[in-house]
């Protein structure tokens, strides 16, 4: 009995050339996710710093600082989302709404569970100074919007990994079925934990080297010690990426299509994360006066690294569907042709 | 519909779209379209007449717009895409395809529109003098002009998907995007959305002015002005709008079914229109001439009115819009009209990938069903192929009606037949004859099987009479490969 069930196409034509729609697709998408790593990074290094503050109040403001970054941020995330979920919904369509349906209630929940977790952190940043006296119940607000951060991802990546596997399924049987048992979830969930705080570092670094002397002054930190923390956070978890990286790529399931191509984008990306992580580990050391300098050479290191892994990611992609989408194809061909038929054949309704 | 079918069994699908859509809509036109010129508006006259209390009411006011349009409204207007991707992919991708670019623009005027609230949000404090006022000010136009563009993008979509035009006969996006309905719709929506904008002002400006402040009262007078200057305008685009839907959606329907809809939605906007402008109109005036006698309550009683005239609107819009998704191209279950001859033909499973499997409790069977007519208890081949025919059931209740109907919640099937045949003993015939002929009325679209799934569906009705089990959905019960193939057709009965 087959279980490879093999769906009709959408009949229309595709509103662009495919190249145009991938390039879309991976861009913008490399573009949104970089700033939903701020947005999870963020807020939870707030919720970190926010803690770490009842006993030293110079961390509570820079958790303060932190926090008046994620509104901003997570409300580019959302935008700069719009774009590439338009274009896989055009370039996969059968694919990403299977996937969509199969694990339905909680795709759907996305939607409140993102409401409430920025309607959470525009409460926990506004109200930062009315709730003085009752912190707990304000680092509460933080944890709850944390903890809705971490777990809306995993329904991303479990519809992003359902959507690869049509041989799947009609093997499972709602949201945790899929994510636990399809593809690699949680290597990948790791993965992205591990470049949100990675990413945030760098934020942070970028923001302490442009702040005024003023506004460094009242956090009651050195410049260069704030920047150190940043590096911090960017170094130990790239390094950890080193770990997480080959599990990601060691349990990335078989696929039909040789992938090649997917390992020679993911080793140049790796190759160009060691040069970067080298270079931190040189700004780490580097005097408080001069630590940074070497920013703008990271961040440009740090986009290629992006940049080919997406690609490799985007590689996977194609090579996980391409045999299958040429048998979709074809039946959608053969379908259209039998509608043709049939609409030749069929009785002349009276007018 | 050829995906893994998500169905909602109580709600309803259409509940679920209505729900994120109209939440957007209001959130949309209300605050966000129609509030950041006023928001402008309101710091340019401040700025003019050196009347602070101008500046801080306005700020206020973006303020809750700022945050709910960046939570709420954001997100909402994703959760359309979600909602519609689950209830009707067929549907939202085929837009898609013909709405690509329309929408890849929307989307970098929706980046600029989010870049220029926070800009103007975030530097209102920091940009308070001189040239940098007059800037801000300026930001927050551009700001208004371009959250009406998002919108005179998107309302071509909800207007090709009334009545596609031109396109039916070349599939361009330029045929899609100028079809008969949009300018229209978009002179309706674009003074409502400012008169609206003036009404939640005028409610949100008691909670940020002082009783018995004089400055309450000049803010009052002043939002009512702006509302009631917007009226005939709203009145106006409305005449637009309601004169040319039925012109040209007459040109699919039959006449005398036609017309019988289309009065009773004529009459439904007309009373939607007239009422919401009474009321605004009573308490603008009211506004206007003794704002001193309005107590808090009594404004909220035009935002009610716009929340539920809104939330009406679209309903009444998306309603008249049946039996198709996409004006005489898809009809609402997602099936296109032209694949109608082949399925109807073939039947609808010879032609679905998936199956929809019984979960145990849809299976269980009443005592009726566990005997033959004759009263003697069904053979295990009986209820073997008793559960192929509900399982046959099921699939083309799944892929004919469930966009539209549930089982036992919202809008059921078994309520209509309820109410139809009453409580007792159902007559399968009596129920066929009415599912081949239910497209005379003009919201319902033809059945799209053959007799023999007609037949299924029956029995599986029959079936939920007594089995008031949810009917689930690809998300619980998930899907298999439906292994039926295409019978060969009959020559004679095709003929007949």
């Amino acid at each position: 009995m087959n279980t490879i069930p093999i769906p009709k196409d959408i009949p229309l034509p595709m509103p662009a050339p495919e190249p145009i729609l991938i390039a879309v697709l991976v861009f913008f998408f490399l573009m949104h996710i970089v700033f939903v790593n701020f947005m999870v990074g963020g807020s939870l290094l707030t919720l970190y710093y926010e803690i770490k503050g009842l006993k030293n109040k110079a961390y509570d403001r820079l958790a303060y600082t932190l926090a008046s970054t994620i509104t901003v941020n997570k409300s580019i995330a959302v935008v700069l989302g719009v774009g590439p979920l338009l274009a896989i919904n055009t370039l996969y369509t059968v694919y990403f709404y299977s996937a969509n349906a199969l694990t339905g209630d909680f795709w759907i929940a996305v939607i409140p569970l993102v409401i409430t977790a920025f309607l959470l952190t525009y409460a926990h940043k506004y109200l930062w100074h009315r709730m003085e006296r009752v912190k707990g119940l304000h680092i509460a607000l933080s944890a709850m919007a944390g903890l809705l951060f971490l777990f809306i991802p995993l329904i991303f990546l479990t519809n992003i990994n359902l959507m690869l596997f049509p041989d799947k399924w009609t093997a499972i049987q709602g949201f945790w079925d899929a994510l636990f048992n399809v593809g690699n979830v949680f290597p990948r969930y790791f993965h992205f934990l591990a470049a949100c705080f990675a990413l945030t570092g760098l934020f942070m670094v970028w923001m302490f080297k442009r702040m005024d002397a003023e506004e460094i002054k009242e956090l009651g930190f050195e410049r260069g010690e704030l920047i150190r923390k940043g590096y911090r956070w960017a170094f130990w978890p790239t390094l950890a990426q080193f770990l997480f990286g080959p599990i990601v790529l060691l349990s990335l399931p078989e696929v039909p299509q040789h992938i090649g191509k997917v390992y020679g984008f993911i080793g140049f990306g790796a190759v160009t994360a060691i040069l970067m992580t080298f270079l931190m580990m040189i700004e780490l050391r580097r005097p408080p006066e001069v630590i940074g300098r070497s920013l703008k050479t990271i961040a440009v290191l740090m986009c290629i690294v992006i940049l080919f892994m997406g690609s490799g990611r985007h590689l996977y992609r194609e090579a996980a569907v391409a045999d299958h989408r040429k048998l979709v194809a074809e039946k959608t061909e053969q379908y259209m042709e039998q509608v043709r038929e049939a609409q030749k054949n069929a009785p002349k309704e009276e007018e | 519909m050829d995906f893994p079918i998500f169905h909602l069994d109580l709600m309803g699908n259409r509940a679920l779209i209505a729900i994120i859509a109209v939440l957007h809509v209001i959130i949309n036109h209300g605050l966000a379209v129609g509030m950041m010129p006023l928001i402008a508006a309101m710091e340019w006259y401040g700025h003019k007449k050196k009347d602070p209390r101008w500046d801080k009411l306005a700020y206020n006011i973006l303020f809750v717009c700022f945050i709910i349009t960046t939570t709420v409204g954001a997100l909402t207007g994703v959760g359309i895409w979600f909602s519609a991707s689950l209830i009707n992919p067929y549907g939202i991708a085929s837009l898609i395809r013909v709405f690509f670019w329309g929408w890849f623009i929307e989307w970098l005027v929706f980046i600029t529109e989010v870049c220029l609230i926070l800009a103007y949000y975030l530097t209102w404090k920091k940009w308070k003098d001189g040239k940098q006022k007059t800037n801000h000010i300026k930001l927050g136009f551009a700001l208004g002009i371009f959250s009406w563009i998002t919108m005179a993008i998107i309302v071509s979509i909800l207007g090709f998907m009334m009545d596609p035009g031109n396109w039916l006969t070349h599939h361009s996006l330029w045929n899609g995007f100028t079809n008969p309905i949009y300018l229209p719709q978009l002179g309706f929506r674009t003074p409502l959305a400012l008169a609206q904008a003036g009404v939640i002002a005028m409610f949100l400006c008691l909670f940020f002015t002082k009783r018995g402040d004089a400055f309450r009262n000049d803010a009052l007078r002043a939002l009512g002005l702006w509302s009631l200057g917007f009226a005939p305008f709203v009145m106006l685009g409305g005449y637009w709008y309601y004169s040319v839907v039925p012109d040209s959606m007459q040109e699919n329907l039959s006449v005398s079914l036609l017309t019988l809809q289309f009065t009773e939605w004529h009459d439904k906007l007309l009373h939607i229109m007239l009422a919401t402008v009474a009321i605004i109109l009573v308490v603008v005036q009211v506004a206007i001439f003794r704002p001193n006698l309005l107590p808090k309550w009594v404004l909220i009683i035009p935002l009610l009115a716009i929340v539920w005239t809104t939330g009406h609107f679209e309903r009444v819009r998306e309603f008249i819009r049946k039996p198709y998704i996409i004006g005489r191209y898809m009809y609402a279950n997602g099936m296109r009209v032209e694949d109608y001859p082949l399925l109807q033909r073939d039947g609808i499973l010879a032609h679905a990938t998936y199956s929809h499997p019984l979960t145990e409790a849809e299976k269980t069977l009443s005592e009726e069903e566990k005997k033959t007519p004759e009263g003697r208890p069904l053979t295990q081949e009986e209820i073997t192929a008793l559960f192929e025919q509900l399982q046959d059931g099921k699939n083309v209740f799944m892929n004919a009606c469930s966009r539209c109907h549930t089982g036992h919640g919202v809008n059921s099937v078994n309520g209509h037949f309820k109410r139809m045949l009453g409580d007792g003993k159902w007559d399968k015939e009596v129920m066929t004859g009415y599912m081949e002929g239910m497209h005379a009325q003009p919201f319902m679209p033809p059945f799209p099987g053959n007799k023999k799934e007609l037949d299924a569906l029956a029995d599986y009705l029959l079936h939920l009479r007594d089995n008031t089990a949810p009917v689930t959905g690809a998300q619980k019960s998930g899907v298999e490969v439906n292994q039926r193939k295409p019978e060969p057709v009959d020559d004679a009965e095709e003929t007949k």
